[in-house]
């Protein structure tokens, strides 16, 4: 089987605190450390999971995003993926979900797909609108929220998350499946892994090559802009004291001050 | 241009979801809002949408939406699309709606905005706010013509209802494709939690990484059951692992309101806050001083949270017994 892994690099959620460019109105990326999103590595070690238990088949990684995108792609495939597509364009900054998912779409139908595989939504946009929109591009179905996933018959059958528990939703391949966060244990790269990528298909792609207009993507073809960034209106931070052992006795008085007791 | 607007209403047994209700109030205050339900028992429910501001309501009274997921829904939508074009089309954040979103947003070629909590419409403009990370918010727009999709994030508007208020009812009667029913919910299980949900408590306890690992995080739950309280957790603990999906609150997972919320060794990123600040009393226990959670929380302690919990769970106990 031929499965295919969308991924994203972003601003490291775990140090970096987002910002938005006053001017340009786009994420700050200079300066900032950039790594593979953390949700994706998820979503790239269920895809190797399930390559290594149905056997005979392969994982790809496919992303789209700047030149320093490779670090994250190299990532994944010392986790363990096969190769590795990258579309990287100048025309491609400032691309909304729609732009995004029309370009990995592109890669994508060029493939003879079975899975795409792709995190429910990004760490830094969170918009979760790709997926369904590579999904509606290619004519495919698409099980949104897996936490877990079975491939079997020329079916897909996942768990699929809900408000108060799950829902299990079966339907034939090829599909479009998103994997819930922290669904499945990201798979840690070993040194053999790190070694071992530097020598698996590294493939750039730019829009030419998919055959997109400039004009489609991007700033251009971006079908929202942002008018203006504000900045939030801090809450008023209140008390904070040290813990001296008497802390228990302190937060219990204060929640009695506010009958919260 | 037409200040038409649609709401596309779901139902929760075939009841209309509180979510979709309060969207479809906001509509109501910005032009003339119309909602859509399809589902099992959506004939008997559009009346009562009148209530909640719709002044017409499409139904489609059909199982097909509730044994299918999305596409069934994405197709009658997008034929209602080609015959009329309204200004805008919300919906709430949840997990069906936003699948229908994403792909209407592909195949009619629409702008799309996500996780708004205001709309308001300055002229002909509409201005949709998006809070933007924990520092900026962002007011966006669509720039072209057409009909704009609007996700707004839960709790954003209250619920209005208007007793006796009746809307106009138009039965759709789509061609059903059957290559769009392909997605098939084969059984749904409700899991069972003790207490309040996340989304109902007044209480939330919640703990994040500081808590040191998984076995520790009995030490929240107690101290929520102490209160009457449900327990939550950070993304960062979901993501590694510690618990399920169902716990997450931030700007992915749950936004909560409770009129308390104590975080436990929770740092605060932005994701998290973005869930809970509208709580009405925050409380912050983390070792780190400069830590952000300080910065939105009323009673603040730099301490242990693995000391200070069990602490804090003896005196609450204490406390309700006297």
């Amino acid at each position: 089987m031929k499965m295919y892994v969308c991924i994203k690099q972003i601003p490291d959620p775990n140090t970096v605190v987002s910002k938005l460019d006053p001017n340009s109105k786009r994420l700050v990326r200079s300066g900032v450390s950039l790594v593979l999103d953390p949700g994706d590595e998820s979503t790239i070690s269920a895809a190797i999971k399930i390559r290594d238990t149905i056997g005979d088949s392969e994982v790809t990684v496919v992303s789209m995003g700047p030149a320093s995108a490779q670090e994250a792609m190299r990532r994944a495939l010392a986790m363990g993926a096969d190769r590795a597509i990258l579309v990287t364009d100048p025309a491609l900054a400032g691309s909304d979900a729609l732009s995004t998912a029309r370009v990995l779409a592109a890669v994508l139908k060029k493939e003879e797909v079975d899975l795409v595989f792709c995190s429910t939504e990004s760490t830094d946009g969170y918009t979760g609108m790709v997926p369904g929109g590579i999904a509606e591009f290619l004519g495919l179905p698409q099980l949104t929220f897996a936490r877990e996933i079975t491939i079997e018959g020329g079916k897909a059958t996942i768990k699929r998350v809900t408000m108060t528990g799950y829902q299990t939703v079966e339907c034939p391949l090829p599909a479009v499946v998103t994997i819930a966060s922290g669904s499945f244990e990201a798979i840690y790269p070993t040194m053999k892994g790190i070694m071992g990528a530097k020598k698996k298909p590294f493939t750039q792609l730019s829009l030419a090559d998919l055959g997109i207009e400039a004009s489609q993507v991007g700033e251009a073809g971006a079908r929202e802009r942002v008018m203006a960034v504000g900045k939030v209106e801090a809450r008023a931070a209140g008390q904070v004291m040290k813990d001296e052992g008497n802390s228990a006795q302190a937060i219990a008085d204060f929640l009695q001050r506010y009958q919260l007791l | 241009m037409s200040d038409t607007i649609w709401v596309l209403v779901e139902l929760e047994n075939g009841q209309p979801a509180r979510s979709s209700l309060e969207v479809l109030g906001k509509a109501a205050q910005l032009g003339r809002a119309q909602a859509i339900v399809l589902g099992s028992n959506a004939a008997q429910v559009a009346p009562t949408l009148g209530e909640y501001g719709a002044a017409k309501v499409y139904v489609h009274d059909d199982a097909v939406y509730d044994t299918y997921l999305t596409l069934p829904a994405v197709d009658t939508i997008s034929n209602l699309l080609k015959q009329h074009q309204p200004a805008l089309f919300m919906l709430a954040t949840t997990y069906d709606l936003r699948d229908i979103a994403a792909r209407l947003n592909v195949r009619h070629n629409m702008g799309l905005i996500t996780d708004a909590t205001d709309l308001q419409f300055d002229g002909d403009t509409l201005q949709v706010t998006v809070p933007w990370g924990g520092e900026n918010v962002v007011t966006a727009t669509f720039p072209k013509q057409g009909t704009g999709i609007v996700l707004t994030r839960p709790k954003a508007f209250g619920l209005e209802r208007l007793e006796g208020k009746t809307a106009e009812i138009e039965t759709l009667s789509p061609a059903l494709n059957a290559e769009s029913q392909k997605m098939k919910i084969l059984d749904r299980v409700e899991v069972q939690s003790e207490g309040p949900s996340l989304e109902d408590a007044s209480v939330i306890v919640s703990g994040g990484r500081g808590l040191g690992k998984a076995e520790n995080f009995h030490l929240v739950e107690e101290l929520a059951a102490a209160l009457g309280g449900a327990a939550g957790a950070t993304r960062a603990i979901v993501d590694a692992g510690w618990l399920p999906y169902s716990y997450q609150i931030g700007q992915t997972g749950k936004t909560v309101k409770p009129t308390l919320y104590i975080a436990c060794g929770i740092s605060g990123a932005i994701q998290h806050l973005a869930g809970m600040k509208g709580s009405k009393y925050i409380v912050a226990i983390n070792r780190d001083e400069h830590a952000p959670i300080f910065s939105v929380a009323d009673f603040g302690v730099v301490g242990d949270a693995l000391t200070i919990l069990p602490q804090l769970t003896a005196e609450v106990k204490k406390r309700k017994a006297q």
